[in-house]
């Protein structure tokens, strides 16, 4: 493949970082471009239309649906509370009369002589979007929201879950080989985002939960502890929405992987520092990484500089993503023209890569490696 | 790019593009001769997502491939030279596509065994993902219709319902459920939602006044005018339209590459159901046509009615079943315990559940050790084997077009509706998709092909040589020769047959004797016990056969019948199959099973020793 891609997770000491913060739909912007905001400011918000609950009257009045519109007691367009009768047959000398009362507040939207059906529509649903990171506003999209920037460590991690949170770094091991256990986990994690190493087990996870834990980055995690941690299987790779209290990023993949020395270093040397994460992660359409932003203190003068991705080339620092070898970085020695036969009997194109901790060199196919950037 | 028209006798070069969720895959047709013959292909990480967002990179990286690998100059610069001109360029560019999703639809109906089926049969038909199917008696609270509306974010809406001067209301209840759920399209706020509406035409008034103003509103003929007949055409042509103009139009750079081709593109698995199609229509025989990608597994099959005669086509997909993206919805969806009884060694559970993840996470990683093929292939066989049970359970009733019913069939369709496939009936069987087209060797993809859809009696196998039925289903529509030709000679593979006794008797017990006259004067007579796996290499030749079952057993011809045939052999051979059907049983035995499966794989020449 001449042309490949094989774009990978961003590892980076210090960038200019944009974030977009959009609403769902179009409301208001509360804040101006050049702005100073902090993570927890509200910078747009709006209301999404109330929830929708639909009624059949001519059912429960028991009348031909082009009939209903003369029972009505509210009429379109009414506000009405839970309870109020919303349409009501006259009945026989005041008796065996049939009357329909609203399960739900809201405002009448519409009756239809067709069907005789009601749809009442619940108050609108306030939403609110803050900052997430601390930085300046460098764009206002008019109703939409706004392009905050920041000058920012910033590390994608592979996989997560979980959404946006935020607290304060602590690494929690010694080095990016040694594993996250409960034990080392008390109540002065709370409100923190913890580092492990190369693993966590799900008992470190439960117990950071319970402990009122922000976030967690670490090399790996069982795949089958993410079903026990939210309840139902992941099958295809959308998350984000988890109903859990601590964002969980795994930086290299399931299973026990040492996270890479660049990283873990990276986390270290900012420990201390208020880090915002999101767990959410989208490998199909719009790829989504889970990722994690310190905020530096600086000023960010300029824009990003969106970093051109480069193809696979001699000397690039690469990092294998399959067996044998997961998770171990290296550098490109050769990129033999033509296909060559791996153990499995599938011919594929290859490079010869110096992996780094192993010093020896091995032959791998090329859609088993990542390029590392870093900075 | 200024499109010439040319002849299609006079078009000598033909480049097509498959743009799939992960790989997009370019092949170039010359005319040699009197024929068209596949001359090379080329691939490429398909671009429509980030970092990139331009399908069209991926597009011109696959050909870049093709043109190195051919030796002549068919871009300039980013653009497909066309026509071709002495040596440079190709006469004509066409291109299908599944990336980014594919197209994903919400069908809606009032009856759910009829109006909504129907739909959703057009829906398939027409290549899309089904994301729901709404019908008036789904059993859904009108509320919670709203919420699913409003959750899911389609790229269109299929509204039918009624026949023609039936129900009104329960369509217009439908609509304004529409309506109030107010649905929103899945790529970008920017555009309203494409609705197609195609029931009862005395509702159209009605339907309009609820959907006109929220909605991109189109209005079809009723795919379902009368109880007895389907009238799928109009809707389907519809969502190909809109899926053109409306989705591909959205997609990352899709704009662009609608710029370059010759022909509309085409949805992968309409493309794909063409030209199954087409095979099925040209033999006369049954088929069933499998395309096993990253994200989705789609099925196909035409097999004959059994009260009209008339062949059937039926598609469905398997929206999170493949091998890459969805590959944990299978170990979702199948269970680890019927994953790990194809795996022929032994593997730590926890080990075996992270390798998947990590596929599902790196999608487009490749297995590097002969260990690592195994699993995929263990995963491969269930994401078949349910992606066949969900089509078994589809493929009933009504066919495609035009099906003539009693009043009395047409109300038990569905319910009672037996399944239209029949494995003994079935002639052929087409295997495609990355895990099928590029095993190492063939054998395995007959394996794969036997142990998930348990072919009954005798049938054929074949697979997509290099994974190009998309392009040949997009190139039948404009170029049917072209197409046809390519097909037989480059690109079905011819694997051989599958001689398989259905029913089951005790283990070690004589089951079948199968008597060959092989090419050369050779011949074959074997008695093979039950629980066994037999290779007979022969070439694709005619081969006289007799199979005698012994008694209680069926080959094809009745319990305890012998069978005089010809059958077909190919690059794999004759595989003879007595492991039992009706039921199949693997050991339960864990030992015993690793060893029954090492002993199939070596019978049938599986791995390289």
């Amino acid at each position: 493949m001449a042309h490949a891609y094989t774009p990978g997770l961003k590892v980076l000491e210090k960038t200019i970082l944009t974030k977009t913060r959009r609403l769902p739909l179009k409301g208001t912007v509360k804040v101006k471009k050049g702005d100073m905001v902090k993570a927890e400011d509200i910078v747009a918000s709006t209301e999404l239309p109330g929830n929708v609950y639909p009624l059949n009257l001519a059912n429960f009045l028991n009348v031909d649906p082009s009939e209903v519109v003369n029972f009505l007691v509210k009429k379109e367009g009414d506000v009405i509370n839970k309870g109020d009768v919303i349409a009501e047959t006259k009945g026989l000398f005041g008796l065996f009369k049939r009357s329909v009362m609203s399960p739900r507040s809201g405002t009448l939207e519409s009756v239809s002589k067709i069907t005789g059906q009601a749809i009442i529509r619940e108050a609108p649903i306030p939403v609110n979007i803050n900052a997430y990171i601390d930085g300046i506003v460098d764009e206002v999209i008019p109703n939409e929201g706004v392009i905050i920037r920041t000058s920012a460590a910033f590390i994608q991690g592979i996989f997560g879950i979980g959404g946006e949170r935020r607290g304060v770094l602590k690494v929690m091991v010694e080095k990016p080989t040694d594993t996250l256990t409960d034990d080392l986990i008390d109540d002065s994690c709370k409100g923190k985002v913890l580092v492990g190493g190369a693993f966590m087990t799900l008992e470190a996870f439960k117990k950071a939960e319970k402990t009122g834990v922000e976030g967690i980055i670490v090399g790996g995690f069982n795949y089958k502890d993410i079903k026990d941690i939210v309840g139902y299987d992941i099958g295809v790779a959308i998350t984000g929405q988890e109903p859990i209290n601590t964002t969980l990023i795994i930086t290299e993949g399931f299973g026990e992987i040492h996270m890479a020395m660049q990283t873990f270093n990276l986390l270290k040397k900012h420990e201390g520092f208020v880090t915002s994460v999101n767990g959410a992660t989208q490998i199909r359409a719009g790829v989504i990484r889970p990722e994690v932003i310190i905020c530096l203190a600086e000023k960010a003068e300029s824009k990003i500089q969106q970093a051109e991705v480069k193809g696979m080339d001699i000397g690039t620092v690469v990092r294998v993503i399959r067996a044998p070898y997961f998770g171990v970085l290296g550098e490109v020695m050769e990129l033999p023209h033509g296909l060559q036969k791996l153990e499995s009997g599938s011919m594929a194109r290859v490079a010869k890569v110096k992996l780094y901790d192993l010093n020896k060199e091995v032959m791998l196919p090329r859609a088993n490696l990542e390029i590392y950037e870093t900075n | 790019m200024e499109k010439e028209t040319i002849k299609p006798e006079n078009i000598i070069s033909i480049l097509a593009t498959d743009c799939g969720s992960t790989t997009t895959k370019a092949i170039l047709i010359e005319k040699q001769g009197d024929e068209y013959r596949l001359v090379t292909r080329g691939e490429a990480p398909t671009t429509v997502e980030a970092p990139f967002e331009d399908v069209t990179k991926g597009v011109l990286n696959a050909v870049k491939e093709v043109e190195e690998l051919r030796g002549r100059i068919l871009l300039d610069e980013n653009k497909i030279i066309s026509p071709q001109k002495d040596n440079t360029g190709v006469d004509i560019y066409i291109s299908t596509s599944s990336a980014g999703g594919g197209l994903q639809m919400l069908v809606a109906g009032v009856v759910k065994a009829m109006s909504a089926e129907s739909a959703e049969r057009a829906a398939l038909g027409a290549g899309a993902i089904v994301m729901d199917v709404l019908a008036s008696n789904d059993g859904r609270m009108p509320h919670e219709k709203i919420a699913r509306i409003r959750h899911l974010r389609p790229d269109m809406i299929l509204l039918s319902g009624g026949v023609d001067g039936g129900t009104i209301s329960h369509v217009v209840e439908m609509a304004e459920l529409l309506r109030a759920a107010n649905p929103k399209p899945r790529l970008g706020a920017n555009y309203r939602l494409p609705v197609i509406y195609a029931g009862n035409k005395n509702v159209i008034p009605e339907v309009e006044k609820n959907l006109k103003d929220v909605t991109d509103l189109f209005i079809v003929s009723n795919l379902r005018p009368v109880l007895e007949r389907e009238n799928l055409g109009p809707a389907r042509d519809k969502i190909h339209e809109l899926f053109m103009e409306h989705v591909m139009a959205q997609a990352p750079g899709y704009k662009k590459l609608m710029e370059m081709t010759h022909a509309p593109i085409m949805p992968t698995p309409g493309a794909v159901g063409t030209i199954i199609q087409v095979i099925a229509r040209n033999e006369n025989i049954s088929v069933v046509g499998v395309d096993i990608g990253g994200a989705t597994t789609d099925i196909f099959s035409v097999f004959k009615d059994p009260y009209s005669g008339e062949p059937v086509f039926n598609r469905t997909v398997s929206a999170n079943l493949g091998m890459s993206y969805s590959i944990s919805n299978v170990l979702a969806e199948a269970k680890l315990e019927n994953i790990l009884r194809w795996v022929p060694f032994e593997i730590d559970e926890t080990d075996l559940r992270n390798r998947i993840g990590n596929k599902m996470i790196r999608p487009t990683t490749i297995p590097q050790s002969l260990d690592e093929l195994k699993i995929e292939q263990a995963i491969a066989r269930e994401a078949l084997r349910l992606s066949f049970i969900q089509h078994k359970s589809f493929a009933v009733g009504l066919k495609g077009v035009q099906k003539e019913r009693t009043i009395s069939d047409t109300f038990d369709q569905s319910s009672t509706g037996e399944t239209l496939v029949n494995m003994m009936d079935l002639d052929l069987l087409v295997g495609s998709g990355g895990v099928l087209s590029h095993a190492p060797r063939r054998h395995q993809s007959a394996r794969m092909m036997i142990d998930a859809f348990l072919p009954e009696g005798i049938t054929q196998l074949a697979v997509d040589s290099i994974f190009m039925m998309p392009q040949l289903g997009v190139l039948s529509s404009v170029h049917e020769k072209a197409a046809t030709e390519v097909f037989v000679k480059d690109c079905l593979l011819h694997l051989g047959t599958c001689i398989a006794p259905v029913g089951t008797i005790k283990p070690g017990k004589e089951m079948v004797t199968v008597k060959l006259e092989l090419p050369e004067g050779k011949t074959y007579h074997e008695t093979i016990p039950f629980g066994e796996m037999v290779l007979i290499e022969a070439p694709y030749v005619p081969i006289n056969a007799e199979i005698t079952p012994v008694r209680g057993i069926d080959v094809g011809n009745g319990p305890g019948n012998a069978l005089n045939t010809t059958i077909y052999g190919g690059l794999v051979g004759i595989i003879i199959d007595t492991r039992g059907r009706n039921p199949f049983v693997l050991p339960t035995n864990h030992d015993m099973r690793i060893k029954k499966l090492q002993a199939w794989s070596q019978a049938v020449k599986e791995f390289e020793n």
